[in-house]
Order: structure tokens, then C-alpha cells, then sequence
């Protein structure tokens, strides 16, 4: 249980995929700008990388290597996570239409995400087993609905700013996610500290 | 446009991470040195060039409907060749690397090349776009690995310097002060160009998947406003 609790505690607050790991920095910059959009992008992420997580793991494990062909990962997953995309979306359009409205747009923007096929990879390299390949996926996932969610309430604030005129726009949006990055250095040596290790 | 235009412009005036703002995430992961930089940089250059010229070359084979995944196979096929010749050569910048060399594969400069350029032109002009844009890539992460690395270890490919090896300012190598050189450039970028910051964010433009998602869904892509 500890175990879990270490791996989850690291993923969401020390090594918070966006802010330390740099992995998904195009839809934390792109679509971080209105709170829903965030919370939505947010949870479609987690969402998916649960469930590429659940998917690829079996698929390394029980066909990739016995086969010898562990090299063949980076194709296997992205792949995997393409047509998991894509089958969510059928799904979810045809029996839950009310999630698919929700989430369905985020959805395809979420194929080329690095950080879901971050997640499935570093799973792989961390010699994580299932149950802990699940986890980490969840903390990554909620790692990145926490930075996005934090920003949109950044972001809001920088709109009715006035910054210098070459600074508009991108550059400003950047710094500050610098200043938010700062405030999640605060959580290092959090699990150490907590859990002795 | 001549050739010779079509290879300046990935490397100036239409550099891919200063300019277009693609690839961010291995532009901020990796340029905490200069030599993981420009690692980086030859890697995704390799991968690019290779890219483009097949893609380039079966434009007219590859089905549009299933372009996009057609692309990406492609891309991770060249990928998975790159990563296994480190592998084999440069095992330490394999290492430092770690995952970014894999994600190669979703990194926004390739899929969005072949995209917008390799999917419409000759084989020639899709392998000079492709140089150009890999040099202007590697430039952009030696820029600022450059910064990030005397900052903030002080040291130069990893010599030394004077003063600054004793009080190197730390927060340069790391995470925020990656966002804030990156922020910075862009900022000094804009000032030279006297763009103004009239640049449009990240939204669309930065995101691969600005070309999956198509018009109908701009909505969500960082611009609208009441939506």
C-alpha cells in the first residue's frame, strides 16, 4: 500500500509530468486558457493514459518480449493509444453520449500527446507491474489536471494584465508557468520526508 | 521559392521553436546541456529528414483518410532506428536522453512537417524543408541550452568556467528556469521581428493535432473566447 501511495504522491506533486518532466506542454500552453476547458482536457488525459496504461503493459509484457521483440515498443504503443483513441470515442459516442459531449472533443487531440505515451514508456523503463503501471498512470493523470487546472486560474489573471508589448501573448503565458513550476519545487523530498524513505 | 530560400526560411523565419512554437517539450526537457541539446537536435534533425523524403515520396500512395496514422508509423519506424543506433554508439547521450529520444515520435516539428510540407511537395524540396527545419531546431536548443548551461551550472560543454562553476544559478538548470529562458527567447524573438507578441498562442499551431481536429473544433484550441 505504501508502495502505491509513494507512487502516486510522486507522480501528481514531485514529478508533476508538466511542470518537472516537461511531458504534454502543448495542451497545458494550448488549452489551459478557460477553467472548463482545462477540467476537461484534464480528465480526457487522465482518462486515456489509464486506459493506454492497461492496455500496453499486457501487450509489452505477454507479447513483446516473450517475442524478442521489445524494441518494436515506441511502434506498438503509439499505435495502441491511436486506435484506443479512437475506439473510446466510437464507444463513447454510441453509448454515452452525454460523456462524449463532455470529453469527446478532447479526445482527438490526445493521439499525439507525449505525455500518455510518456506514461506507457516510463512504466515500461521503471520495471513497474501492473498494479503499479495503473498507478502511476492515475497520479500522472491527475498530476496533469492539476497543473492545468492551477494554470487556468494563472491564466485568467494574466489576461486583464498588462505586460510589455513583446512579451504578450506567449512569452508572459511561459514565465508565468515558470513561477507556477517554482511553487511545485516546494514538493521536493515531500515523500522522503513523509515517508522516510 | 528557391531552393536556397526554402532551406533559410526553417532556419530563421519560420524556426520551429522560436517562431512556430513546435516541439516545446524536448526544447525544455533536454537543453539543460549543451551536448544533450545537440544530441537532441541531430536525433529529431535524423528522424526528420528521413521522414520527410518517405512521406514526400508516397504522397500519392498513402490514402488521405489514413494519412495521419500512416504518418506516424512511418515516423516511429525511423524513430525506432535512431534510438537503437544511439543505442549502440552514443550509449551515454542514450541515457540522458531517456524517453524524450522515443517521443521523438509525437514531437510536434516531424508530424507537423510532414503535414504541412512533405504531403504536397517533391521528394527534393520535402529533404531541403527538412534540413532546414532540423537546423533551426538544433539551433534553437544549442541557443538555449547554451544560456541554461553556463547559468546554470557553470560550465560550457561541460569545461568549466572561472566564476561561475563556483555560484552557478541553480534555478537555470532547473524546470522553471526553463519555461523562463524559453520565455524570454520567444519575448526577444518577437522584439527583433517587431511581431508585436501579435503571434497567436500555442493553441492550434503548436499542437500536432491541430490537423486531426480541423476547424469545427477551434474552439477549444486556446482562441475562443465564449466557448
Amino acid at each position: 500500500m505504501e508502495k502505491f501511495l509513494i507512487i502516486l504522491m510522486t507522480s501528481v506533486l514531485v514529478n508533476n509530468y508538466v511542470l518537472s518532466r516537461f511531458l504534454g506542454i502543448c495542451p497545458f500552453l494550448g488549452v489551459s486558457k478557460k477553467l472548463n476547458q482545462a477540467v476537461g482536457m484534464g480528465l480526457s488525459v487522465t482518462f486515456v493514459m489509464l486506459m493506454s496504461a492497461a492496455a500496453t503493459y499486457p501487450i509489452y509484457t505477454y507479447l513483446l518480449v516473450p517475442n524478442g521483440m521489445d524494441y518494436m515498443k515506441t511502434i506498438v504503443f503509439i499505435l495502441v493509444i491511436a486506435a484506443l483513441v479512437q475506439l473510446v470515442e466510437i464507444i463513447l459516442k454510441r453509448y454515452i453520449p452525454a460523456l462524449h459531449k463532455s470529453l469527446g472533443i478532447y479526445l482527438p487531440l490526445i493521439t499525439t500527446n507525449c505525455a500518455v505515451l510518456g506514461v506507457t514508456i516510463n512504466n515500461i523503463n521503471d520495471g513497474f507491474g501492473f498494479a503499479e503501471s495503473m498507478v502511476s498512470a492515475l497520479g500522472c493523470g491527475l498530476g496533469f489536471l492539476l497543473a492545468m487546472v492551477l494554470f487556468a486560474g494563472v491564466r485568467s489573471r494574466i489576461e486583464d494584465a498588462n505586460p510589455p508589448e513583446s512579451f504578450k501573448g506567449l512569452p508572459i503565458t511561459l514565465i508565468s508557468a515558470s513561477i507556477v513550476a517554482l511553487s511545485f519545487m516546494g514538493f521536493t523530498g515531500l515523500v522522503d520526508g513523509i515517508f522516510g524513505k | 521559392m528557391s531552393k536556397w530560400q526554402n532551406l533559410l526560411k526553417g532556419i530563421i523565419k519560420e524556426n520551429p521553436v522560436l517562431v512556430l512554437v513546435l516541439g516545446t517539450c524536448p526544447t525544455l526537457a533536454v537543453t539543460t546541456s549543451v551536448l544533450n541539446a545537440l544530441g537532441m537536435g541531430v536525433a529529431a534533425t535524423a528522424v526528420l529528414i528521413c521522414s520527410n523524403i518517405a512521406i514526400s515520396a508516397l504522397r500519392k500512395v498513402i490514402p488521405d483518410k489514413v494519412r495521419i496514422p500512416a504518418y506516424i508509423v512511418l515516423i516511429a519506424g525511423f524513430v525506432t532506428i535512431i534510438e537503437m543506433l544511439m543505442h549502440a554508439f552514443v550509449p551515454d547521450l542514450y541515457e540522458s536522453l531517456g524517453v524524450f529520444l522515443s517521443l521523438i515520435v509525437v514531437n510536434c516539428i516531424i508530424l507537423g512537417r510532414a503535414e504541412m510540407y512533405a504531403s504536397k511537395n517533391k521528394v527534393v524540396d520535402s529533404a531541403i524543408d527538412a534540413v532546414g527545419m532540423g537546423i533551426g531546431f538544433t539551433l534553437a536548443l544549442f541557443l538555449m541550452s547554451s544560456i541554461r548551461e553556463i547559468l546554470g551550472s557553470g560550465t560550457y560543454f561541460g569545461f568549466e568556467i572561472p566564476f561561475l562553476a563556483d555560484n552557478p544559478i541553480m534555478i537555470f538548470s532547473l524546470p522553471a528556469g526553463g519555461f523562463f529562458v524559453f520565455g524570454c527567447l520567444i519575448a526577444i524573438v518577437n522584439k527583433i521581428t517587431k511581431k508585436k507578441g501579435g503571434k497567436k498562442l500555442t493553441g492550434c499551431e503548436g499542437c500536432p493535432s491541430a490537423f486531426l481536429c480541423g476547424k469545427k473544433r477551434e474552439e477549444i484550441c486556446g482562441e475562443g473566447d465564449d466557448k
